[in-house]
C-alpha cells in the first residue's frame, strides 16, 4: 500500500503514514461495507464495552479526555456528566450537520466507515443509558445518507443495533435523520429544535448544555461525529494507550483538512497538540509546501469561524490551549492557506457573506449586522468606500462582539494577541464569527482596505460592477 | 399529484413510527414530497400537516428556514457551485461564472428547457478539491470548464447514470425489520431506567459499598 498518497476511491483523504484511530479503515476501497468492517474488527469495541458497566465506560471516556471535535473542543466525558440522574429518557443526538467553511472530515467518516460511526454511537449510548440515537447527517450529504442508511439496516439484521444487542439486555434504536440546508443547524440546540421539526434557531441560554434540558425537553447529549468515531478504538485499546497519542491537554489524533493554496490539500489524520502548522503546512507526508513559487501570506486555522492566523504562527502545534492563547482556536479542523496572490478584502467579504447568508434572524445584533457588513465590505471591493467605513465596520463587530476581539500578535506593529473566544451580544457564536474575517484583516492588512477607499480608479471591476454597468 | 401517493404515503408513516414525536418527521417528510414532486407543493404541506398533527403554516414555516427545499418548480437537476473561501481561491467564482454563461443563466435561475437550475451555494465540504460542485447533490470536484461543460452535455443527453433527478436524496432508506427495534415511544412512556443501567448501577453501588 503506497504511504503519502491520495487514495483514490476517498476524493481528499491523504494517507500519511502516521497514528490512525478513526480512518484506519479507510485505505480499504470497500471500507464503508460491513464484510470489510466485520473482518477489521467492527463492532469489537461494542463487545468491549458490553462487558463493562455503564458507569465504567463513561470513566474510560473520562480517563482518556476525549476532546469534543466539533468546534468547542469541550471534552466528552465531561459533557456526559451533566446528565441530571434519574430524569429519564435520555437521547443522543449525533451532529452529522458539518457545514463550518472548509470543514470536512466528518462527511468523510460517515461515507467511509459508517459502521465505526454506529459502533461509536452505541458505546455512548450503553454508559450512559439512553433511549434512542438520533444520527443528524447534512441534508446535502447525500452519498454518506446512502452508505448510513445500508450500514444501519445491515447493523438491524444482525443483531448490532435494536432489540437485545448482541444478546444482552442493552436495547437502543438509532435513527437516521437529515437536515435541508441550514449552517447554523450545528450548533446543537438549533440541531434539537431542526430534530423537533422546527425552523433551526439556536435556543436562548442558560441552560448552557443540553445535558439539562434538550430534545423533547429531556436531557439530550449532543456529540460530533469524529467524537464518537473514537470511542471504538478507545474500548479496545484502553484510556492509556489513547494516551500516548497526542499531548497531555489533548491526547488522541484529530482529522484536519488542509485546503486552499498548498501544494498538496487534503484530509489528514494528525497528532493533537503534537503536530504544528507548519509540518502541516510544509512536511512531506503532508501538504509539502505552499503553490509553487509562492508564500504564505496568511491562514484560516479553524474554519471560517476562526480568527486569521499569519507567517509567525506557523510553528504553534495544533494543541487548542496555545491556538487559543494565541488568538485563534483549532475549531471543526479545517485549515485554509492563502498566498500572497490573495486580496485580503476580497476573501474577508467571502466568509462575512456566508455569515450574512446563515444568519438565522433570531439576534437583531447579527440579523442586522451581518449584511451591514457585507454591504461595506463590497462596496469597499467596488471602489466606492468611503473613508469611514474602516470604522463604520469595526463598529458594527463591537456591537456584535463587544471589546477587543481575538486575534493573533503582530510584532511588526508591536501588537499582542488577543486570546480567545470573543464576547458576544447574541445567543450563539455565528455572529460573532463573522467578526473574525474583518478584524484579522483590517489589523493586518489596513493599507490594502485604504488603498481601495482612496484609490478608486485602481481596482478590478468586480463581475458585479459590470452586471450593474451593463 | 401533489399529495403522498400510495407508495410514499407508506413511506411516510414508516418515516414517523422512527420518532417518539410525529413532528419530528416534518423535515424528512418535506425532503419525501420533494422527491416525489420534484418541489414542494402546497398540497403536500397540507398532507404532511394532516400526518404529523400540526398546521400546513406550521410546516410551511420550518419549511422555509432550509435552502434544500423549493417551493417553486426547479429544474431537473440542481446545479450548486461552491464558491465560499476555499474554492473561491483555486477559481470557484470562475467557474461559477463559466457556469452562467454554458447554462445561459445567472445564478439563481432556471435554463428556459426546465432541465438545470443553477446555485452558488456556500461551502459543500470538498474543500481540498476545489473548485467543486453538486449535482443534485452528487458531487464533481476539481472542475474545470470543460469538465463542466461535457458534465452539462452528458446530463442533456442522459449519459449519467450517478444522479437522480431533483428532489431524491439517498437511493437506499432506513427501515427497521419487524420486531428487530428496541421500540420507539414518546418521551412520556419512557420514564424508566433502561434496564441495562438500573441492574449495573445496582452492582457499581454495591461495589462502591463494598470498597
Amino acid at each position: 500500500m503506497p504511504t503519502h498518497a491520495y487514495v483514490p476511491h476517498a476524493p481528499g483523504y491523504v494517507d500519511n503514514d502516521g497514528p490512525k484511530i478513526v480512518t484506519s479503515r479507510f485505505p480499504h476501497e470497500d471500507s464503508f461495507t460491513m464484510s470489510r468492517a466485520e473482518a477489521t474488527g467492527a463492532y469489537d469495541g461494542l463487545r468491549a464495552a458490553l462487558t463493562k458497566t455503564p458507569a465504567e465506560v463513561h470513566g474510560d471516556v473520562r480517563e482518556a479526555t476525549v476532546l469534543g471535535r466539533g468546534g468547542a473542543g469541550f471534552p466528552a466525558g465531561v459533557k456526559w456528566g451533566f446528565m441530571p440522574p434519574g430524569k429519564f429518557p435520555y437521547y443522543l443526538v449525533v451532529n452529522g450537520d458539518e457545514s463550518e467553511p472548509g470543514t470536512y472530515k466528518d462527511r468523510l467518516l460517515m461515507e467511509r466507515d459508517p459502521h465505526q460511526l454506529i459502533e461509536g454511537c452505541l458505546i455512548a449510548c450503553y454508559a450512559l443509558g439512553l433511549a434512542q440515537c438520533f444520527l443528524y447527517v447534512r441534508g446535502e450529504m447525500a452519498l454518506a445518507q446512502e452508505r448510513i442508511a445500508v450500514a444501519l439496516n445491515e447493523a438491524y439484521a444482525k443483531g448490532y443495533v435494536g432489540k437485545n444487542i448482541l444478546g444482552t439486555e442493552f436495547s437502543v434504536d438509532i435513527t437516521l435523520t437529515w437536515g435541508a440546508g441550514a449552517y447554523i443547524v450545528g450548533e446543537e440546540t438549533a440541531l434539537i429544535e431542526s430534530l423537533e421539526g422546527n425552523r433551526g434557531m439556536p435556543r436562548l441560554k442558560p441552560p448552557y448544555f443540553p445535558a439539562a434540558i434538550g430534545l423533547y425537553g429531556q436531557p439530550t447529549i449532543v456529540n460530533n461525529v469524529e467524537t464518537l468515531a473514537n470511542l471504538p478504538w478507545l474500548m479496545n485499546n484502553g484510556p492509556a494507550q489513547y494516551k500516548t497519542y497526542g499531548s497531555e491537554a489533548s491526547p488522541g489524533t484529530r482529522v484536519v483538512a488542509v485546503s486552499g493554496h498548498v501544494q498538496r490539500p487534503g484530509v489528514y489524520e494528525i497528532e493533537q497538540g503534537v503536530t504544528t502548522f507548519r509540518d502541516l503546512f510544509y512536511g512531506d507526508n503532508f501538504c509539502q509546501g505552499i503553490r509553487e513559487g509562492h508564500e504564505l501570506k496568511m491562514f484560516v486555522p479553524g474554519g471560517g469561524s476562526a480568527p486569521w492566523f499569519f507567517p509567525e504562527q506557523v510553528d504553534l502545534p495544533l494543541e487548542a490551549r496555545d491556538v487559543g492563547a494565541a488568538g485563534s482556536m483549532l475549531g471543526s479542523g479545517a485549515i485554509i492557506v492563502m498566498d500572497e496572490t490573495t486580496d485580503a478584502v476580497k476573501a474577508a467579504l467571502r466568509l462575512v457573506r456566508f455569515y450574512a447568508r446563515e444568519s438565522c434572524g433570531k439576534c437583531t445584533p447579527c440579523r442586522e449586522g451581518t449584511t451591514w457588513e457585507e454591504r461595506v465590505l463590497q462596496r469597499i471591493l467596488d471602489g466606492e468606500g468611503r473613508p469611514s467605513d474602516i470604522d463604520m465596520l469595526l463598529d458594527i463587530a463591537d456591537n456584535i462582539s463587544p471589546g477587543p476581539y481575538p486575534n493573533a500578535a503582530d510584532p511588526s506593529q508591536g501588537l499582542e494577541a488577543i486570546p480567545f473566544p470573543p464576547k458576544q451580544t447574541t445567543i450563539c457564536p455565528l455572529g460573532p464569527s463573522s467578526v473574525a474575517p474583518i478584524t484579522s484583516t483590517v489589523r493586518r492588512f489596513r493599507h490594502e482596505y485604504e488603498a481601495k477607499i482612496t484609490k478608486r480608479d485602481s481596482i478590478p471591476v468586480t463581475s458585479m460592477a459590470m452586471e450593474r454597468d451593463s | 399529484m401533489a399529495r403522498f401517493d400510495d407508495k410514499n404515503l407508506a413511506i411516510a408513516s414508516e418515516i414517523i413510527s422512527r420518532y417518539p414525536r410525529p413532528k419530528s418527521a416534518l423535515i424528512p417528510l418535506l425532503h419525501l414530497a420533494q422527491e416525489q414532486d420534484g418541489w414542494v407543493t402546497d398540497d403536500a404541506m397540507r398532507h404532511i400537516a394532516d400526518l404529523t398533527g400540526t398546521t400546513p403554516a406550521e410546516v410551511k414555516g420550518t419549511g422555509t428556514f432550509y435552502e434544500m427545499f423549493k417551493f417553486h418548480p426547479v429544474g431537473k437537476y440542481m446545479v450548486n457551485v461552491c464558491t465560499n473561501l476555499s474554492c473561491q481561491l483555486l477559481g470557484g467564482e470562475e467557474l461559477l461564472a463559466h457556469a452562467e454563461s454554458t447554462l445561459g443563466v445567472k445564478a439563481g435561475g432556471t435554463t428556459a428547457d426546465g432541465m438545470f437550475t443553477l446555485e452558488d451555494v456556500e461551502c459543500i465540504a470538498a474543500c481540498t478539491e476545489a473548485p467543486c460542485l453538486q449535482v443534485n447533490y452528487r458531487y464533481r470536484l476539481r472542475v474545470t470548464d470543460d469538465d463542466f461543460d461535457s458534465l452539462i452535455d452528458d446530463l442533456r443527453s442522459g449519459k449519467v447514470d450517478d444522479i437522480p433527478e431533483h428532489g431524491t436524496l439517498g437511493s437506499v432508506r432506513q427501515s427497521i425489520p419487524v420486531g428487530m427495534g428496541a421500540g420507539i415511544v414518546a418521551p412520556e412512556e419512557a420514564r424508566e431506567a433502561p434496564a441495562w443501567l438500573a441492574r449495573n448501577e445496582v452492582a457499581d453501588d454495591k461495589a462502591e459499598g463494598e470498597a
